[in-house]
């Protein structure tokens, strides 16, 4: 298949690459459908991650179509559409049970890097180096997701792919930021940083009944240099 | 005063990079240096305890005192204790190798502490607690889609040892 890979800093193309296969009962592959690009994917490329090996898929927010499933996938049959999470974790260990899912004790197959760097290893990532378990990402025809009962849901026909994409990583982050900071109607929110997690945060805070939302974010000239602040008023 | 000019803000960018990719490289440097040498384990004069919390009954982990395959595999090589886990957290499965003088007569055993058998003590303990909670051993993907590059070797080195080493 083809997929675009990590061949070193800064430096990505696309290669084809062996297809990915079923490795535990509980795994399916997905044929992707549709991927797209996360701000972190730019720290593998600029070399901050330094666990990254050539030859390694990017990519961690995918929606696609199921085509095999192993034994002991319950939840899921070929032919379904599936959004799955940009984190891998089993369900049942305790951090996942209390909802903490990144940091899932049994989706991460090499835990002592992180270990040794911050005491705790988080779960799996796919995509994102081999400090988070060197999973292949997205950004290729197909992906093995470990755990597919636990991590891909069901998109109902209702929604198309696009819709149904950035429930991968990008929503649910967006509406975390506004959960832990409490938000509640009649509320009036500002948001840092308009990226792509910043104006999910700011629609969740609507949804979640904010009398305002105010997002702010340095207004880029053409040239790409940030407006300086303008003196109002005469001149002294 | 000096106006600041678009020279000056791609220095401070490129300074910022190069901080970040210094902080980087420190970063592997101490996760390569410390599983190379064993750290969580260098100095120790005697097997220790070595433990995993798991979210299940004493019952679930050893059903009938019967040790999950991966520590069984060990047998009479390692003490096996469980206990009620603080918090109401499950089970903490503790193991710890014998000392070199249940081992054996001394000159006919490898050391029990030695970082290859700390390794493997510690991948079997990792295994038995996802064998209880999930029911299955977490394999990497394969076949990998990586090269094998001159650059790539020290990692690969960890990644090797990455089951067996740690802070359990």
């Amino acid at each position: 298949m083809k997929a675009l890979t990590w061949q070193g800093t800064n430096d990505l193309s696309v290669e084809q690459t062996p297809d990915p296969a079923i490795r535990n009962e509980q795994d399916a592959i997905v044929k992707v459908s549709q991927t797209v690009t996360c701000g972190s994917d730019l720290h593998l490329l600029g070399g901050y991650i330094p666990f990254m090996r050539a030859g390694d898929v990017l990519g961690h927010e995918f929606v696609g179509e199921v085509v095999e499933t192993g034994p002991r996938v319950e939840r899921h049959k070929a032919g379904d559409r599936v959004v799955v999470c940009s984190f891998i974790s089993c369900g049942r260990c305790w951090y996942c049970k209390q909802g903490l899912f990144s940091l899932c004790d049994n989706g991460n197959t090499n835990p002592g890097i992180t270990e040794h760097l911050w005491g705790s290893a988080p779960g799996g990532c796919y995509g994102y180096s081999h400090a988070l378990g060197g999973f292949a990402g997205s950004h290729a025809e197909y992906i093995r997701v470990p755990f597919a009962d636990q991590g891909a849901f069901p998109v109902p026909d209702a929604l198309d792919d696009t819709t149904a994409l950035f429930a991968s990583d990008s929503a649910p982050t967006g509406w975390m930021g506004a959960d832990l900071g409490g938000v509640k109607p009649g509320d009036v929110v500002a948001v840092w940083g308009c990226g792509a997690v910043g104006q999910m945060a700011a629609r969740a805070a609507l949804l979640l009944g904010a009398d305002r939302v105010i997002a702010i974010d340095p207004f880029r000239r053409p040239t790409g240099r940030p407006t300086r602040p303008r003196r109002r008023g005469p001149a002294g | 005063m000096k106006k600041p000019t678009a020279g000056g803000a791609v220095s401070t960018v490129v300074s910022l990079g190069t901080e970040a990719l210094g902080a980087a490289v420190s970063a592997a440097r101490r996760a390569g240096e410390a599983i190379r040498s064993g750290a969580s384990h260098a100095g120790e004069t005697e097997p220790r305890w070595h433990v995993m919390t798991v979210c299940a009954s004493a019952e679930e982990v050893a059903p009938g005192g019967k040790l999950p395959e991966p520590l069984a595999r060990l047998g009479d090589a390692i003490d096996t204790r469980l206990r009620p886990a603080s918090g109401e957290r499950g089970t903490e499965l503790a193991c710890r190798l014998h000392d070199k003088e249940d081992a054996g007569p001394p000159g006919t055993a490898e050391p029990v502490t030695a970082d290859a058998t700390v390794q493997e003590l510690r991948t079997a303990l990792r295994q038995a607690k996802a064998l209880v909670e999930t029911g299955e051993i977490l394999l990497p993907d394969r076949p990998s889609t990586n090269r094998p590059t001159v650059t790539g070797r020290p990692l690969d080195k960890l990644i090797e040892k990455a089951q067996g080493e740690g802070r359990l």
